[in-house]
Parts: structure tokens; C-alpha cells; sequence
């Protein structure tokens, strides 16, 4: 292990001047709710993203959300036990993808699975948590992405420690967590900001702030003037973008990786978005909230408030959506085909890693279930 | 060389810092003050801040940090103050620490640990001396190692960091101080093996962490009355030795287990089943327990009447139908 010239150890110094970590005192914007320019200063100081960037985010937004009806669909089906729709939230899943680093690590949640295969790992592979037939499908250490967490913000305080561990051997790793409105009132979330603050460790925490936990609303989870507010309690800057402008949120987030990576400490980004869908397939949304707010929202779309500001840019032709809509279909057609079949799973996987090398009760639980398959087993064929 | 086990343990994460880089050990007051237990002591002084350091006030986030940095190549060692003090840190535990590996089908392993001092004895007040083996023991996916020996406690400590899976470690705290003669460095048995620490033919006593002394004095004084109790020390209850225990009972065809923790689902519980389970045919009486009462730890004035004594022991031994009676405790109507 090498020595780490530029860690930072805790000390008791704090950061002087408490207004340069309050997020701006309204969100970023570079768009318009229409894709037209946002009036005046909106966007701060922040730069547009590179043209070739907003293209890759408008293919990859239109495959993300083919990718989520596509699952959304299979519930139907019961091919998926459930599948939390991350619709209307597609800058923020493909924002936090692009920017990452290979090299970075990526902390998602239950709702991310967007994310996930945008970032490259395979959809049988991510949707295997939700199609029930194991926990995580993909190797979190092949894809730089960890296990999708399930209780909320738990995952915050790893995604400190993986990237602490980094810059203590000296390495550019940047982590990012993703965290919903409602992980923001948990306890973990508190302590991964705390932690990630005095061991001034380069991590991103993402606010995908979409109204609603479940069915309770943003003003059950906070009195505070905004979630981004809540970094400069612990010395961590905030700040708040548009969610739903993937122009801004490509331009704060790579603005946060860059600054954490570059040992600016870290960062939280509050990105206000919607949850289009209901939290899962087995909600009833309207038992909490008026269509009309939904309607609102949906005018509010990310996807067609890019393609409106590149087509305008002269940076978007018909045949560059036609061959996005393409790309979608393709991924959806190869979604659905793989997840047709029957999910299966191996029983003798239960006892094999629970350990490094199963314990003794577990090779002999291991083998009274395989005794009990057999014998069943046995009995079928016999009738 | 006589030593404390609070030393030897102390010189274990002595020799795993000075012996693998990627082992830290960090938690609350562990740095510059060595531990409130003194069990770090001298660290940060031999190794710097950046080996043993201390944290935020909160378990739940050492315990997620020790997590990442285990992801991350690092061999995390921390420190929960008190076993009441963990509690914050159950769910990390519960929900990641034990199941990474399996989620992950064994492509993320978790070699950390999470020192417990626990148990009671101590005169401490409220929050300080509870018996939390159980919540740890009842979670696939972690170990669960308590040393009763200084030498156990030197090498144990050592096997649990180079462990690949999640040791929660806990240490007795009022054997923080106890004495014996060991070398250093010692190996002892390793992980998932009982040991005799004392022979005997006539019945069984099991014990683990703070009753292991107890145990032994009570076989001493029975030993006296004509009685050879043979005592063991589990050493871990996860994995736990079936073979050893078994084939003593099986031998003494008596057993009784003595516990600290409260009795009802307990690890004590767990053991007087497996026994039962195994050894029916070579019991000449039920399974007893001697543990601590169904009760939150008492305070420090009356916590003599909650920790299992010698007496007790005694008294349990008695019952275990020497002369084919029934137990007069467990008699019909006996409980209302």
C-alpha cells in the first residue's frame, strides 16, 4: 500500500465561511420547462456540457426510459416481482452514469436501475433482484457499481468508506451515491455526510429529490429551506439543480465528480424531480396525489426538453432520434426475449456463500435440503 | 510472560498493523486515548493517525465506513465502545455486513472486525454491561468469536482480522484484567473449535467469555464433593463445534450450560437444543441452563443476583437427577 501524500487526516478545522457550501437560491437550470433557453443567470457558473456529451445523455435517456416501461410491462407479465419505475427521473439516473469514470464507483438504490444498465451492466443481470431470482446479478467489483440498496441511505455511509479507502492509496476514485428524497430523513444519511465531510473524502451524495416517499411528501421529510441545505450543517457543499433539466444536471454533476476528484471534498446535489410513476407496480398513486400534478410534471419531461434544445442547436437530426427510438427497441426487444423465460435458481447457491467456506451446520443443511430434493424427487417419478 | 488479556489483545492488533498495511483500526476515543478499555493503547503512537484513528461519534457510520474500506482492500478493525453503544450499528450489520457475500453470489467478501466489549461484572451503570451475543449469532453471514483465555484472546484476535468473512468480536469486559502466563505471539485453535479446559466424567458444564472462569470454580468446588465436572469453552459460537461438545456430553451424559445473557432465545438456548438433538440417547437428564434472569441488566448493586455464581452452578449441577427424581423446578404447576 502506498502512503498518501494528499490524505487528509481529521482535524478539528472547519470550513471559515459557511456561505460558499449553501446551494444557489434556486436551482440550476440551462432550459426552459420547453427546451428553450432559461432566463438570465439561471445556470450560475456553470458551464454548458460538451455537445457530443448531450448527445450520448438524449440515446442513452430514450434507451433508459424504453428500458423502464419494457420492465414496467414485464411486472404485468410476472416475469419481475417488482420494479420501481425511475420514469421521469432520467437525467438524474443518466446524469450520475456520465459522470463517472470507469474507475468510479457507483452506489444505487432500489430505484436505479436505469442507472445500472446504462452504465453498462447487463439488464437480465441487474433486473435479477427484482425478478427474485437472487440479490445482486452483477459482480459489483467487475462494474465499479455496488449491491442496489434496499434500506434507505444504508448504502451512503459505503460509498464514504470505498472512496475513502481509494484516496488513502492515493487513486482518483470518485464515488457516488444516489439517495431519494425520503433516504434524506434517515440516520445513516446524516452520518455518511458527517463522516465523508471530516475525513474530507471525494464522494458525491445525489438527492433525487421526486416528491414523494412512497406516498408521504417532501414537507413530512423536512422543514429545511431545501435538501441541498442540509450539507453546510456538516461542511459540505450543496447545491440544487433542475432535475429534469439534463442540461444542468450533467453540468453539476460533472462540476461535483471534477471537484470532488481534484480533493475538493464532497459534494451533494439535490436534483427536483418526479416520480412519474407510482412508487412500484402494486401502488396506487391516486390515493396520495391529483392526477393534475402528474400531468404537470409530464409537461416537464426531460427527454423531450433535450431533444428540443439540441434539434434548436442544430446538434439533433430526425435520423439521430430515429436511430435512439432504434437503439431502444432493440434493448427492449432483447429484455423482453431474455426475461421470458423462466427465472431459475439452484438451491445448493443458499448454503454456498454465506461464508468464504461454509461453516459445518451449513454442509449439513446443505445436504439434508438436497436429501429432502431428491427424495421428492424420487416420489415424483414414481407417480 | 504474564499477561492481562486487555495486553494481549492490544499486542494483537499491535502485530497485525505492524504485519499487514491494510489493516486500520479505528472508532470512538480508540486513537491518542487507547480505547476506554485501553485496549488500543499506544497505536496512534507507534502507527499514526492514518492506522488507528478516531471517528465521528456514530456507530452506525464506522461500521458503513469499515464497510467500504473492506470493499476497497482495506482490513477494517473497529471498536464499538460499549455492547448497549452497538446498537446504532445493527442494521450495518444485519443488512450489509453479514449479507454482502451472499447477495453478491461471493464476489464481495468482507474481511473486517467489529470488537464488542460486552457482558457485565463490572459495576457498570445502565448501557454498559449487556450480553448482546445473541443478535450477532442469530445473523448468517457473521462470525461470532468470544475469547475466556488470554491466549485466546491474542490469537483469536489475530484470526478474526485475517478472517475473509465479517468476526464480531466480543470481549468480556471483566476479563479485560485477568491474568495468565502465555508467550507472544501464541496460536491457539483455530476458529469453530471447542477446547476441554478442564476434564471430568461425571457431567458437562459449557461455557463461553465471562462464565468460562465461573465454570471452572465450580468444578474445582465440586471436584471437592466427589463430582468431576468436565468444562468447556466454546471460544466461538459461530462457527460453533458440535463434535467436541457432543462427544462430551455423550461421554458424561449431563450437561449444563452457563450463560451470562438473559436465557430465553438465547445462544444457551441454542446450545441446550443442539445437545438434546444429539445426544438424547446418552442423557441421563435434561439439558439445564444457568444463565442471567429474563431481565434488562440490572444496576450495579444488584447485578450479583442476575450474573451466574458458583453457587448456582452448584445448585444446577444437583439437579441434574442423580438419583432419577424428577425436577422439583419444573414440576407441573411449578411456574403459576
Amino acid at each position: 500500500m502506498t502512503t498518501q501524500a494528499e490524505h487528509r487526516m481529521p482535524t478539528a478545522a472547519l470550513p471559515a465561511d459557511a456561505s460558499g457550501l449553501l446551494p444557489a437560491a434556486e436551482p440550476i437550470r440551462f432550459l426552459d420547462d420547453d427546451g428553450g433557453p432559461a432566463p438570465g443567470d439561471a445556470h450560475g457558473r456553470y458551464q454548458r456540457p460538451a455537445t457530443e456529451l448531450l448527445r450520448q445523455a438524449y440515446r442513452a435517456m430514450v434507451v433508459g426510459r424504453r428500458f423502464d416501461s419494457q420492465a414496467t410491462a414485464l411486472t404485468k407479465q410476472g416475469r419481475l416481482a417488482v420494479y420501481p419505475s425511475s420514469r421521469g427521473q432520467e437525467a438524474g439516473e443518466i446524469g450520475a452514469v456520465l459522470a463517472l469514470r470507469d474507475t468510479d464507483w457507483l452506489f444505487p438504490t432500489y430505484r436505479d436501475t436505469m442507472a445500472l444498465v446504462s452504465r453498462g451492466i447487463d439488464p437480465v443481470e441487474a433486473l435479477t433482484l427484482l425478478r427474485g431470482s437472487w440479490h445482486c446479478g452483477y459482480d459489483p467489483t467487475t462494474t465499479r457499481t455496488a449491491p442496489q440498496c434496499t434500506p434507505l441511505a444504508t448504502h451512503a455511509p459505503h460509498a464514504v468508506g470505498l472512496a475513502y479507502a481509494a484516496r488513502r492509496r492515493g487513486e482518483d476514485t470518485v464515488a457516488l451515491a444516489l439517495v431519494g428524497d425520503g433516504g434524506t430523513s434517515e440516520g445513516d444519511f446524516h452520518e455518511a455526510l458527517n463522516f465523508a465531510a471530516v475525513f474530507h473524502v471525494p464522494v458525491v451524495f445525489l438527492v433525487q429529490n421526486n416528491g414523494y416517499a412512497i406516498s408521504v411528501p417532501l414537507s413530512r421529510q423536512t422543514a429545511a429551506p431545501s435538501l441541498a441545505h442540509k450539507g453546510v450543517g456538516y461542511g459540505v457543499r450543496g447545491e440544487r439543480v433542475d432535475g429534469n433539466d439534463p442540461v444542468a444536471v450533467l453540468a453539476v454533476l460533472g462540476d461535483a465528480v471534477e471537484s470532488a476528484r481534484a480533493g475538493g471534498g464532497p459534494v451533494l446535489v439535490e436534483a427536483h424531480t418526479y416520480r412519474v410513476e407510482p412508487h412500484t407496480n402494486a401502488d396506487d398513486d391516486t390515493r396520495y396525489r391529483d392526477h393534475d400534478e402528474v400531468e404537470m410534471w409530464k409537461r416537464r419531461d426531460p427527454i423531450a426538453r433535450l431533444e428540443a434544445h439540441l434539434r434548436t442547436a442544430g446538434e439533433l437530426t430526425d435520423d439521430d432520434v430515429s436511430a435512439a427510438r432504434e437503439a431502444a427497441e432493440a434493448f427492449a426487444d432483447d429484455v423482453r426475449t431474455r426475461l421470458g423465460e423462466e427465472a431459475t435458481g439452484d438451491p445448493a447457491d443458499l448454503f454456498a456463500h454465506v461464508y468464504a467456506e461454509p461453516t459445518a451446520q451449513l454442509r449439513e443443511q446443505a445436504r439434508w435440503l438436497a436429501e429432502e430434493l431428491a427424495h421428492e424427487h424420487g416420489a415424483g417419478e414414481a407417480r | 510472560m504474564t499477561l492481562t488479556m486487555g495486553k494481549a489483545l492490544n499486542a494483537a492488533l499491535r502485530d497485525a498493523l505492524r504485519e499487514d498495511d491494510s489493516v486500520v483500526v479505528f472508532g470512538e476515543d480508540v486513537g491518542p486515548l487507547g480505547g476506554v478499555f485501553r485496549v488500543t493503547d499506544g497505536l496512534t503512537a507507534e502507527f499514526g493517525e492514518e492506522r488507528c484513528f478516531d471517528t465521528p461519534l456514530a456507530e452506525s457510520g464506522i461500521v458503513g465506513l469499515a464497510l467500504g474500506m473492506a470493499m476497497n482492500g482495506f482490513r477494517p478493525v473497529v471498536e464499538m465502545q460499549f455492547d448497549a453503544f452497538a446498537y446504532p450499528a445493527f442494521e450495518q450489520l444485519a443488512s450489509h455486513v453479514a449479507k454482502m457475500r451472499n447477495r453478491t453470489r461471493g464476489a464481495v467478501g468482507l474481511p473486517m472486525v467489529i470488537r464488542v466489549p460486552y457482558a457485565g461484572g463490572i459495576g457498570g451503570v445502565e448501557h454498559h454491561s449487556d450480553s448482546s451475543e445473541a443478535y450477532y449469532a442469530h445473523t448468517p453471514g457473521l462470525k461470532v468469536v468470544t475469547p475466556a483465555t488470554v491466549a485466546d484472546a491474542y490469537s483469536l484476535l489475530r484470526e478474526a482480522i485475517a478472517d475473509p468473512d465479517p468476526v464480531v468480536f466480543m470481549e468480556a469486559k471483566k476479563l479485560y484484567w485477568s491474568k495468565d502466563e502465555t508467550g507472544l505471539p501464541v496460536r491457539t485453535a483455530p476458529f469453530g473449535t471447542a477446547e476441554v479446559r478442564r476434564a471430568g466424567s461425571d457431567a458437562t458444564l459449557l461455557a463461553y467469555g465471562p462464565t468460562l472462569p465461573v465454570a471452572l470454580q465450580a468444578a474445582e468446588a465440586a471436584a471437592g464433593d466427589g463430582r468431576q465436572l468436565e468444562v468447556i469453552d466454546l471460544r466461538t459460537l459461530v462457527p460453533f463445534d458440535d463434535e467436541t461438545v457432543a462427544a462430551s456430553v455423550r461421554r458424561t451424559g449431563r450437561c449444563v450450560v452457563v450463560a451470562e445473557a438473559s436465557g430465553f432465545a438465547s445462544v444457551s438456548a441454542e446450545i441446550a437444543a443442539r445437545v438434546q438433538e444429539r445426544c438424547f440417547h446418552s442423557l441421563w437428564a435434561p439439558v439445564l441452563r444457568v444463565t442471567g434472569w429474563d431481565i434488562p441488566y440490572p444496576p450495579p448493586v444488584l447485578e450479583k443476583y442476575h450474573l451466574p455464581g458458583v453457587d448456582r452452578v452448584l445448585d444446577t449441577v444437583d439437579r441434574l437427577q442423580w438419583d432419577d427424581a424428577p425436577d422439583s423446578r419444573f414440576l407441573s404447576g411449578a411456574a403459576t
